[in-house]
């Protein structure tokens, strides 16, 4: 018997056979591919908001700097308020590795209003703080607009607001007029807020000097800020209880803002899961959807099938080629839902102002994913149409 | 010379409980032949195609196709015979809708791995051969139903084939493309190439040099068979 060569059919050839399938019919491809699109848009989506989130987190960070620590009074072991001794920043300042120190005294049963015609009850929750003028330095905080304390400014009764203090108070210019514990103070300046002592946010400042002459401010600090090299921060921290207190190191709280505000942004993550969770649902659905369009198109094309076996094809072809359009059904789902998780992910970071982040490797990732969905969802179908019987071109 | 198809007893039977759709068929085909099978529909002419064309196996017998036994063969191995030796042409064409003549043509070598632009001259080839090389750009609603079967038959012999198989190539077309095609197949048969044809037309049939009738699964006359040898 003469050797007859195997059958063969080239790579390009099972492309082309595959890219065919679904040309033939655009409309189903597209409608099967939509929910492909829709659970790789949520999941790159979900991943870019979050990168982009993390992002802006960093960039703020780095502007910021994670090298602030705050010291608070913590409570005495008979439970009352601890207070901070005087001579507390002073003592802050002396620690090997501290660049600044400063602090704010909580003045308390002291109300702010607009003018004193405001009703007594409506104290709109603001505080009033005596600052030391190292405050914004320490703090990183900024003026946006008017000055801050100086010497000139300390002997008068003069107010910066923080950024909350002014919205509620609805004071826009410096030169209003606020009262402060029934006594007329004027406003010099309004901070931005300030993302590591958001405390200063809801707060009216004014000077040590006023506050001990007007209000009876012994000195005693509610808070200190403190800033230390970046390498030292661990060592500070275990120094600062006894520094600040050496009489009662454990009646005091060392806290590090930057840490509370990477819980802000790691809260998110209940919502990016549920997302998540919607997303695979829906790439989930979308693979039945596939695999139950690949049914019928095996079942349309028996005939198809047939011939093709008469020219030639082995199963193992027939099989190559419907799983080949099952996975380029998906792919072009993956690659739509990509883009346009993409999108979402750049409008998203776009309206908050953030940094667009979206690593390639998440759209690599996603390609990838879609590729597993459609040889999966394919499988079934493309078994089938290689167990269609030869006869089928004929017997039709 | 080994004939190029050699039927031995050969049955098929199908579902449960089985009918039979060949009987114990007995034929050889030697190369350069053209034969029509001849016979009413039911007769199991197009099984007997399928047996030919090793679309199918027979449930008893021996079928031996181009010198190979087909119940020796794997699925892989029929279907490289089918691919390189043997071409279809089919009652209904088959041709993709919207695919230039060309295309289609260049299909028929598709699994033998030939590259795309080989197939496409071999197919201009074909397409000359059938007398349409003047429509390697139309697509099939383009072209009469004459025209699309000449495509299919290109189809079938663009790879050269020893055994084409044709199952009913006139039937879905007037008389005069029908004369055509069958001019057709008459000229291929004189290039080289063994024909068989189906038909339940006995007229086509005797215009062809053998005739095989078949009558419910059974050979009732071989032209080619002694008179006194009628089985």
């Amino acid at each position: 018997m003469r050797q007859v060569p195997r059958s063969r059919l080239l790579g390009r050839d099972v492309l082309r056979l595959g890219g065919a399938g679904l040309r033939s019919r655009p409309m189903r491809a597209i409608l099967s591919a939509v929910g492909i699109a829709i659970g790789i848009a949520a999941m790159v989506a979900v991943v870019g908001i979050s990168s982009s989130s993390q992002a802006e987190f960093a960039r703020q960070l780095s502007q910021l700097g994670t090298n602030l620590l705050t010291v608070s009074p913590g409570r005495t072991l008979s439970g009352r308020d601890a207070m901070l001794p005087p001579e507390a920043v002073k003592q802050v300042r002396r620690i090997p590795g501290v660049l600044s120190a400063s602090s704010v005294a909580a003045l308390t049963d002291l109300a702010v209003y607009r003018n004193e015609f405001v009703d007594p009850r409506n104290t709109n929750g603001i505080g009033v703080l005596a600052a030391d003028r190292d405050l914004l330095a320490v703090t990183g905080g900024r003026l946006a607009t008017g000055l801050w304390h100086d010497e000139a400014t300390a002997e008068f009764p003069a107010a910066v607001l923080g950024a909350d203090v002014a919205a509620r108070l609805a004071i826009t210019e410096i030169g209003s007029q606020i009262v402060i514990g029934g006594q007329s103070f004027t406003v010099i300046g309004i901070l931005d807020p300030v993302p590591l002592a958001p405390e200063l946010d809801g707060s009216a400042l004014i000077s040590e000097e006023i506050a001990a002459a007007r209000f009876g401010y012994t000195g005693h600090p509610t808070t200190v800020y403190e800033r230390s090299t970046d390498e030292s921060v661990a060592a500070v921290r275990e120094l600062l209880p006894a520094t600040v207190n050496p009489a009662a190191p454990e009646e005091v709280d060392v806290s590090r803002p930057s840490d509370a505000l990477a819980a802000k942004y790691a809260a998110d993550t209940t919502f990016a899961g549920l997302l998540l969770g919607l997303g695979s649902v829906a790439l989930l659905v979308g693979g039945v959807g596939v695999a139950n369009t690949m049914i019928i198109s095996v079942l349309e094309r028996r005939r198809e099938i047939g011939l093709r076996r008469a020219l030639g094809a082995t199963r193992a072809h027939i099989r190559k080629q419907f799983l080949t359009e099952a996975v380029l059904l998906t792919l072009v789902g993956g690659i739509g839902g990509a883009l346009l998780g993409l999108a979402v992910t750049a409008v998203f970071a776009a309206v908050n102002g953030w940094l667009f982040a979206l690593s390639p490797l998440v759209l690599v990732a996603a390609v990838t994913v879609t590729v597993v969905i459609g040889a999966v969802a394919g499988l079934y179908p493309s078994i089938r149409a290689a167990r269609t019987h030869p006869t089928a071109a004929l017997n039709s | 010379m080994t004939p190029l198809i050699e039927l031995r007893g050969v049955s098929r039977d199908y579902g449960h409980p089985p009918t039979r759709a060949l009987d114990d068929v007995r034929l050889r085909i030697d190369h350069g032949e053209l034969v029509a099978i001849v016979g009413p529909s039911g007769s199991g002419k197009s099984t007997l195609l399928n047996v030919m064309g090793t679309l199918d196996r027979p449930t008893s017998g021996t079928a031996i196709i181009d010198g190979a036994d087909v119940a020796s063969l794997t699925d892989n191995e029929l279907s490289a015979l089918r691919a390189y030796r043997i071409g279809f042409v089919f009652q209904h064409f088959h041709l993709t809708e919207g695919v230039p003549a060309i295309d289609t043509v260049a299909d028929g070598l598709l699994y033998t791995g030939t590259p795309p632009a080989e197939r496409r001259r071999r197919a201009a080839d074909a397409l000359d051969r059938v007398g349409l090389a003047g429509r390697a750009r139309h697509k099939p609603h383009q072209l009469s139903g004459g025209e699309r079967q000449r495509v299919a038959i290109a189809r079938a012999v663009v790879g050269d084939p020893a055994l084409l198989l044709a199952d009913e190539p006139t039937g879905n077309l007037d008389s005069v493309n029908g004369a055509a095609v069958l001019q057709l197949l008459l000229d291929l048969n004189r290039a080289g190439t063994t024909i068989v044809v189906i038909t339940h037309d006995p007229g086509l049939a005797a215009q062809l040099p053998r005739q095989i009738t078949l009558r419910d699964g059974r050979v009732l006359a071989d032209t080619a068979l002694t008179p006194a040898g009628t089985r």
